[in-house]
């Protein structure tokens, strides 16, 4: 085995056992959740018709001059403060040149020298340990457009633009190179995700590109402070892509350094049809990004009493809740995990719980059955879910007060996933109430002893699984409606009697 | 036809404002007697790109309404103005010069142009420039070459040459130019009228097409520098669309004319006056200092040591934003599209095909002092001359209200005469370091040579302080006939 060690999940050996270290920085562009654009008044909103959200500034016309979007600012104060950055009330813009069609200037404004927060980290959790992960810095910038080719680029005989992406405010979080393996890299990812959802500043959505990852990543002789060439790895588009990437990309390295083939420095795209990452370009073709200070913008100068405004009304972090359902709630910590993905999922959960006060109940449910129905664990999907808390809550005190019966409750619960009734209204209409009536229990207990005298015996000679089989069919009787502590103690009232 | 003395665009626009309030004459009436003179004498002249008859007419259709009705909107109503090609003009082509936006039609107004309309000026057309503003002649033009209305030989300056020509030649009664480093100074010294460059940040950019943004300014050119005052209060002050036009109050310029210039003090700067220039020229700038120090000015020399690296540090910045600027015109969204086998040799072919040399050597000069590695030693270097050079003034203006100089170190030269860029650049050696500052800048007539051209004089203000700037030019005018002369035109026959 060469470098297959990637899959070890000790966050430590990232390159298994061949004596490499693996060293990965993340690039995260997030898309900011305002009305407006960066910097022009065009809608922001995902899917309208190619070209029908731009006007002169977003299509980089003759004599358009772009203006700060607040809020765009504000977005990034926000999620800066959470991941500990320093914001620099005194930072400004610059303008990045490459040409290419999809941007209508052929520069994009962005932050250069002077961003907008700087030297934060961000706590992952793997394995049980906790990491410190810094983060370099955070900045402002444009989005470009998209295009789409008839054939590959160089040869297209058509290409077409749409310009409704472009300008659409985005943040990019760069971290330092602190991460040593792929599942360290994908445990930041989510915990940067959790943070810019849980902040209401990107909807954190992967697929549609409102979250986006690229990553430098090489690899060292294990002890050595020297870093080694990287390699820029791009287009992965999923947690799954990122971890397989990642883990595709130490092996080619490593295989690389143990032929004594040199790494070159240079993008490489991700290929998810063929799992294998492939050459884009190399440094020696780099681009000459040419940046200078944006002239057609002020430097932006942030009043200190706004940004700790924005301070004093943070929401609660994910690490802040994780802690909190720990302690209140007495859930382990891969639970508070889970629910703390996003926001939806957690506000769920709580929801649940001020509707029947038993977490351990209610943690189990919304992680096991919720989730299973569920599209998603994203913000949208639990908006969507047809089944409000509170009526989780409902079916859970029918279980506690013995109305129903955990079995039954699963198929409640599916009803009321497809219908969107409570509990309640299934349990009656359908009769799922369980049998409590020891009478009448009593009589079936009797007609199933009678119908068993092998299995009595059986039960005197010692066979204590008798007793479940007999539980069983007295079950199987009542359609799963007895309720099984009844059943138990009938059961074992009226055996010895026998 | 008869001469302009017979017609309405004889007037200032205090006169012809006057007289549509009397019911003398119409909107309709000045809007007809300017595009007669346009179409008499344009051919000779050649100040227009794009002659707008149509909206003319109709604008001042509506401006006729208003006075009829007793509800005129201003001294500009009914007043006929013209824009340099670059200003867009929502449904009217804007090419900026340039062959690469020959088919470009702005889908939207500059805020100066909407701010004019508001005011119910009417637009007679636009006006012939460099290509992109790049140039002092118009000679770089990729359409033709303006003719100064002083000596059809000679070139009318530039970049805003179609600007300040249309003036002289008594065009339009008003237009509007841009100033880089010297582009409404330098033709209006050269065409004998007035043109203001305000400081940077007093008038709004937006839907001006940028050439150098960290320098760029529009402005007026009149006849008077009472019209250029009225101009000025209607296109000036802050901007939602533009984040470096500055939230700095208006005044009312109008009434910070008649201040005079008793008791006031004059700065002549000693590094202005320089081996080389027009002794015609010195001659009539000292000769305009003694004017300003008989009305009771206080004049006294100072200095602005980095003058002569003003010059260097303008041809770094300006090309290297230009050089950003002018990254956008690729073919694929507007203007200009030369097809070839991909996208990258569209887009070559598109910029070789569409814009001209002195673009190409501005933007292979920006280019390259951006580039890594060259840009602390080029552009970085340039900025520190800038502080120093902006330094200068802020010195000098502790100690002086206004600074007084030439406009140019020479007036207008023959057309095709000047073929070395830098014996083109070196026009703009009195105009740059002003621009570079950021400060506001008129050039007003203060005489001809005795071949009769004539011959500018430049006075510097503090920054937003365009009063003061106006208020020594108008007390310098009112004692001067200067701007009484008007060039003698021929009608071309047709």
């Amino acid at each position: 085995m060469s470098a297959d060690g990637a899959k070890q999940s000790d966050g430590k050996a990232g390159a298994g056992d061949t004596g490499y270290e693996t060293v990965i920085g993340l690039e995260v562009h997030a898309h900011l959740l305002t009305r407006t654009k960066m910097f022009c008044g065009c809608a922001t909103a995902f899917g309208a018709p190619p070209n029908t959200q731009t006007c002169p500034v977003c299509q980089g016309m003759p004599g358009s001059l772009p203006v700060i979007n607040r809020r765009a600012v504000e977005f990034g104060i926000r999620a800066a403060l959470a991941i500990g950055c320093r914001v620099n009330l005194q930072n400004r813009f610059a303008r990045k040149h490459y040409y290419y069609p999809d941007m209508p200037k052929n520069y994009q404004i962005s932050q250069y020298e002077e961003p907008l927060a700087e030297h934060g980290a961000l706590e992952i959790v793997l394995g049980g340990v906790t990491r410190s992960i810094g983060v370099e810095r955070l900045h402002l910038e444009e989005d470009v457009g998209k295009l789409l080719h008839e054939g590959e680029l160089a040869t297209a005989r058509s290409s077409q633009v749409d310009y409704n992406r472009a300008g659409v405010p985005l943040m990019e979080i760069v971290s330092r190179p602190d991460l040593r393996s792929p599942e360290e890299a994908t445990a930041y990812l989510r915990a940067l995700r959790a943070i810019v959802v849980f902040l209401g500043v990107c909807d954190g959505n992967m697929e549609e590109g409102s979250l986006r990852c690229d990553a430098n990543i090489s690899l060292r002789e294990r002890g050595a402070t020297k870093l080694g060439t990287k390699v820029e790895i791009k287009n992965m588009n999923s947690f799954r892509n990122v971890q397989h990437a990642l883990e595709y990309e130490v092996r080619r390295q490593a295989r690389a350094l143990e032929t004594g083939e040199r790494i070159v420095q240079e993008t490489r795209l991700w290929d998810p049809e063929h799992l294998r990452t492939v050459s884009m370009r190399s440094k020696e073709f780099a681009h000459d990004y040419r940046y200078f200070p944006e002239p057609d913008l002020p430097p932006l100068d942030l009043p200190a009493p706004w940004v700790e405004e924005i301070r004093a009304g943070q929401p609660e972090l994910p690490a802040a809740r994780r802690r909190r359902f720990v302690e209140a709630h007495g859930l382990t910590a891969h639970e508070a995990e889970l629910l703390c993905q996003g926001r939806g999922l957690a506000d769920y959960f709580e929801a649940a719980v001020r509707a029947h006060p038993r977490p351990k109940a209610v943690v189990n449910w919304v992680l096991n059955e919720l989730l299973r129905e569920l599209p998603g664990d994203d913000d949208r999907a639990i908006a969507a879910c047809p089944i409000p808390p509170a009526s989780l809550g409902g079916l859970l005190a029918l279980i506690e007060d013995g109305t129903i019966s955990g079995k039954i409750a699963k198929d409640v619960f599916e009803k009321m996933y497809r219908s969107g009734e409570d509990a309640r209204t299934i349990v009656a209409r359908e009769g799922l109430t369980q049998v409590v009536d020891t009478g009448a229990l009593g009589a079936v207990v009797d007609q199933v002893l009678a119908a068993h005298p092998q299995v009595i015996e059986d039960w005197r000679g010692g066979k204590k699984a008798a007793l479940g089989f007999l539980v069983g069919q007295v079950m199987k009787s009542t359609q799963g409606k007895a309720n099984p502590a009844l059943v138990n103690r009938l059961l074992g009232e009226k055996l010895p009697k026998l | 036809m008869g001469g302009v003395s017979e017609t309405l665009a004889a007037l200032t626009i205090d006169a012809l404002a006057a007289k549509f309030r009397a019911g003398e004459a119409t909107p309709s009436d000045a809007a007809r007697d300017y595009l007669a003179r346009i179409e008499a004498h344009d051919p000779s002249i050649r100040a227009f790109m794009t002659v707008t008859r149509d909206v003319a007419l109709a604008q001042a259709a509506e401006a006729d309404a208003r006075f009829k009705a007793g509800a005129p909107r201003g001294p500009l109503d009914g007043v006929p103005i013209a824009l340099k090609d670059l200003f867009c003009t929502r449904g009217i082509r804007t090419a900026c010069g340039s062959k690469i936006l020959e088919q470009f039609v702005p889908p939207y107004d500059a805020t100066t142009y909407q701010r004019l309309r508001g005011a119910g000026a009417v637009l007679l057309g636009k006006l012939n420039m460099d290509e992109f503003a790049m140039g002092s002649s118009t000679e770089n033009s990729a359409y033709f070459t303006t003719r100064n209305p002083w000596d059809l030989d000679r070139v009318p300056g530039g970049s805003s040459g179609g600007s300040s020509a249309a003036v002289a030649g008594a065009l339009a009664a008003a237009t509007l130019g841009t100033d880089t480093g010297g582009s409404i100074r330098q033709p209006a010294a050269f065409c004998g009228v007035v043109g203001l460059k305000p400081t940077y940040g007093r008038v709004s950019r937006y839907g001006m097409v940028a050439f150098a943004s960290s320098l760029d300014q529009a402005g007026p050119f009149a006849k008077t520098v009472a019209d250029t005052a009225r101009v000025l209060q209607v296109i000036a002050g802050a901007d939602s669309m533009d984040s470096t036009a500055a939230a700095v109050p208006v005044p009312d310029y109008l009434a910070a004319l008649g201040g005079g210039v008793k008791g006031l003090r004059i700065g002549i700067p000693r590094e202005y006056f320089i081996d080389g220039m027009d002794p015609e020229v010195e001659q009539a700038v000292r000769a305009a200092v003694e004017v300003l120090r008989a009305l009771g000015a206080q004049t006294e020399d100072v200095s602005l040591p980095h003058t002569e690296y003003g010059l260097a540090a303008y041809y770094l910045i300006g090309p290297a934003e230009a050089s950003s600027n002018l990254a956008r015109y690729d073919g694929v969204k507007y203007g200009l599209r030369v097809s070839g086998r991909d996208l990258v040799e569209m887009s070559s072919k598109t910029r070789a095909a569409g814009f001209g040399r002195e673009v190409k050597r501005r933007i292979m000069l920006g280019t390259y002092a951006l580039s890594a590695g060259y840009y602390d030693a080029y552009y970085g270097q340039a900025q520190r001359v800038r502080t120093l050079v902006a330094r200068d003034f802020k010195a000098a203006f502790g100690r002086v209200d206004a600074i007084v100089a030439p406009t140019t170190p020479g007036v207008a030269f023959r057309i095709g005469e000047k073929e070395d860029p830098i014996q083109m650049y070196l026009n703009d050696v009195f105009t740059i370091p002003v621009s570079l500052a950021g400060l506001p800048g008129i050039s007003v007539p203060a005489g001809f040579t005795r071949q009769g051209l004539p011959i500018g004089l430049q006075v510097i203000g503090r920054a937003y302080d365009e009063a003061a700037v106006l208020r020594v030019a108008h007390a310098y005018e009112q004692a001067t006939d200067w701007h009484t002369r008007k060039p003698a035109l021929e009608a071309v026959s047709r």
